[in-house]
């Protein structure tokens, strides 16, 4: 793959594993990030893995930056040779399509959007060759999803969605991003989905809503009481396409203390998925709904 | 015994040295924009010089103080008061229980530091007491100091004199034009030379945008980009990328016209590409900035970037032998 380092001012090094997102350039960032957490070198302050890049931070008063360069490279054959399996968790996340609230948000920003006569996911579905938006729903929360990145703000996802490549749903941006997004909002961005973790400024086309919080900073919230991001890389994600009444049932669960994801511990192999796409999703989605 | 809140300026903010650590998940470090300034201000007054203080953004607060307490305002040329009476900054000054600490205008610089000694002792939240507003983290519920707030303080600060001063060449501000030193790097190679050479030729001036997240800048030249075709995952625009880390101080170009320096409240990425990093060493002077500043970028190499920083760490040390 060939991945390019380039200082980040004197404080940072990021490594473009490949221009192109791709999952096996995601598991290179992955465990070359991995490789440098184990190698515990000195000076090191922050690790991010990202799509098909990451970022290290130093402090350059404890290691050069040419020879925190150097520790980097010399750990790129480790991390090459990693096996590219991830011990992980599925996670479903109800999605309730087409609410309100976002449909609310949607239409006030019509002048900053490609089809200012069509919803999002009207122009979503259009552009990427489904006659419903029914059907576009149906192949967005058909197959599993991998989160490939945390971060924008406060523990947002982006999730890379795992089918071939000519089955993968594209969506440019907002021509000129919003002023506002609900918090919770489905998104998407590129060939990204994501989940907006809070209010705020947001260039992704809206889908939905989901029910469940993913962070909260007074740890409220009954899963989020060990820490308050629910998302890390590696993650995989399933979307469970819910309707207004469930959406609010599940709002009362929250509230309530008693919402508990369904979350299933999970092997993922790289090689077995490129092998048989399928074959490895259907396996994915036995184990999550087993027991 | 706190310090009670009468009115709270503009964007005044609790803020320490910040959170390290949580950047992976899209928590900035945050923290004092101009990190100098807090840790004179709190040496002044005896504190830990990474206690938590004020910033307050061109209009300062009125607070009420409940105790005695030692007081000293870094940073901004944002004049301090005690009942009207005027006090120097970068200065030591006491503000006695029943005493009200306000503000005259604004003379230069952009934030200014309020010391209170013993810190403010707010809840710690992920190791830092800054608060990020984004993600409604850290300060008093997440957010900026409103009217009626009480601010708790901590103990054990050093005993300091009245009139103990930072000397004035230790004091750094903004020079007009402002210059802030780039490291090209990142995408750099994403634009054309002649674009490469714009960028530092001409003169940009801050924008109404300008916050703890960046500080946007107008007025240079469109940057052209090498053509190519876009990657997948990359998005359409030529300035996009596919969605990567921003680092502290990244200079990312949305649609090449105006550049924006990413702060201490960063998003933690995106997919804009980037043409170099502020260095270290200047990121303080963002924080001093106020919009329409004329300022330049400038070019520089990996060693003067190292240079610069043991400047800074030089000024900083001066600072504590000054004060000590």
């Amino acid at each position: 793959m060939g991945s390019r380092y380039t200082f980040g001012g004197d404080e940072h090094i990021f490594v473009e594993v490949d221009e192109a997102m791709s999952l096996e350039a995601f598991f290179v960032s992955l465990s070359m990030t991995n490789a440098v957490r184990d190698a515990g070198i000195k000076g090191v302050t922050e690790i991010c893995p990202a799509n098909a890049s990451f970022q290290i931070k130093f402090d350059p008063d404890v290691i050069h930056p040419d020879d925190m360069m150097a520790e980097l490279k010399r750990l790129e054959e480790t991390a090459e040779s990693a096996e590219p399996v991830l011990d992980t968790r599925i996670i479903e996340i109800p999605v309730y399509y087409q609410d309100p609230w976002t449909h609310e948000t949607l239409m006030r920003f019509r002048e900053r959007h490609q089809d200012p006569n069509a919803t999002d996911i009207e122009y979503a579905a259009s552009i990427n060759g489904y006659d419903s938006v029914d059907k576009f729903i149906e192949a967005h929360s058909g197959a599993p999803w991998f989160v490939s990145m945390v971060g924008f703000v406060s523990g947002l996802p982006f999730l890379y969605q795992m089918v071939d490549r000519p089955r993968q749903i594209e969506v440019p941006k907002y021509l000129r991003p919003r002023t506002d997004t609900p918090r919770l909002t489905v998104g998407y961005g590129g060939c990204f989905s994501c989940i907006y973790s809070v209010r705020g400024a947001g260039g992704y086309q809206m889908f939905g809503i989901t029910p469940m919080p993913i962070y909260d900073p007074e740890q409220k919230v009954s899963y989020l009481q060990d820490f308050m991001v629910f998302f890390k890389p590696g993650d995989i994600v399933k979307w469970k396409p819910i309707d207004r009444e469930e959406y609010d049932a599940a709002v009362a669960e929250v509230q309530a203390g008693t919402f508990a994801p369904r979350i299933r511990n999970v092997r993922f192999s790289l090689d077995e998925y490129n092998a048989d796409i399928d074959g490895t999703n259907a396996k994915l989605m036995e184990a999550l709904n087993a027991g | 015994m706190p310090v009670n809140v009468i009115s709270a300026g503009i964007a005044t903010t609790i803020q320490d040295m910040g959170r390290p650590g949580y950047y992976h998940l899209g928590i900035p470090m945050g923290g004092a924009m101009d990190r100098l300034a807090l840790r004179a201000a709190n040496l002044l007054v005896g504190n830990d010089e990474e206690a938590a203080g004020l910033e307050s953004v061109f209009v300062g607060p009125e607070l009420e103080f409940t105790e005695d307490a030692m007081v000293a305002v870094c940073g901004a040329e944002l004049p301090p008061k005690v009942n009207g009476e005027p006090r120097a900054t970068w200065t030591a000054f006491p503000v006695k229980a029943g005493q009200v600490l306000s503000f005259d205008f604004l003379k230069g610089g952009a934030r200014a530091y309020i010391a209170i000694s013993g810190g403010i002792n707010t809840p710690a939240k992920l190791g830092s007491r800054s608060t990020y507003a984004i993600g409604a983290l850290g300060g008093i519920d997440g957010r900026a100091v409103q009217p009626g707030d009480t601010l708790p303080l901590g103990k054990g600060a050093k005993p300091r004199s009245e009139g103990l001063s930072v000397p004035q060449k230790l004091r750094r501000g903004p020079g007009s034009p402002a210059e802030l030193r780039v490291l090209p790097g990142l995408y750099w190679h994403r634009v054309t030379e002649q674009a490469q050479k714009d960028f530092f030729d001409d003169t940009w001036k801050v924008a109404n945008e300008a916050d703890r997240m960046g500080y946007r800048f107008q007025g240079g030249r469109k940057l052209e980009f090498v053509e190519r075709e876009q990657p997948f995952g990359a998005g359409a625009d030529p300035s996009n990328i596919t969605d990567a880390c921003y680092p502290y101080g990244s200079v990312q170009v949305p649609s090449g016209t105006e550049p924006i320096v990413l702060h201490r409240d960063a998003v933690s990425g995106g997919g804009y590409f980037m043409i170099g990093t502020v260095i270290s060493a200047d990121m303080d002077l963002i924080g001093q900035l106020q919009p329409h500043t004329p300022t330049r970028f400038v070019k520089v190499d990996m060693e003067t970037a190292l240079a610069a920083r043991r400047d800074q760490a030089g000024t900083m040390n001066a600072i504590r032998e000054a004060l000590s």
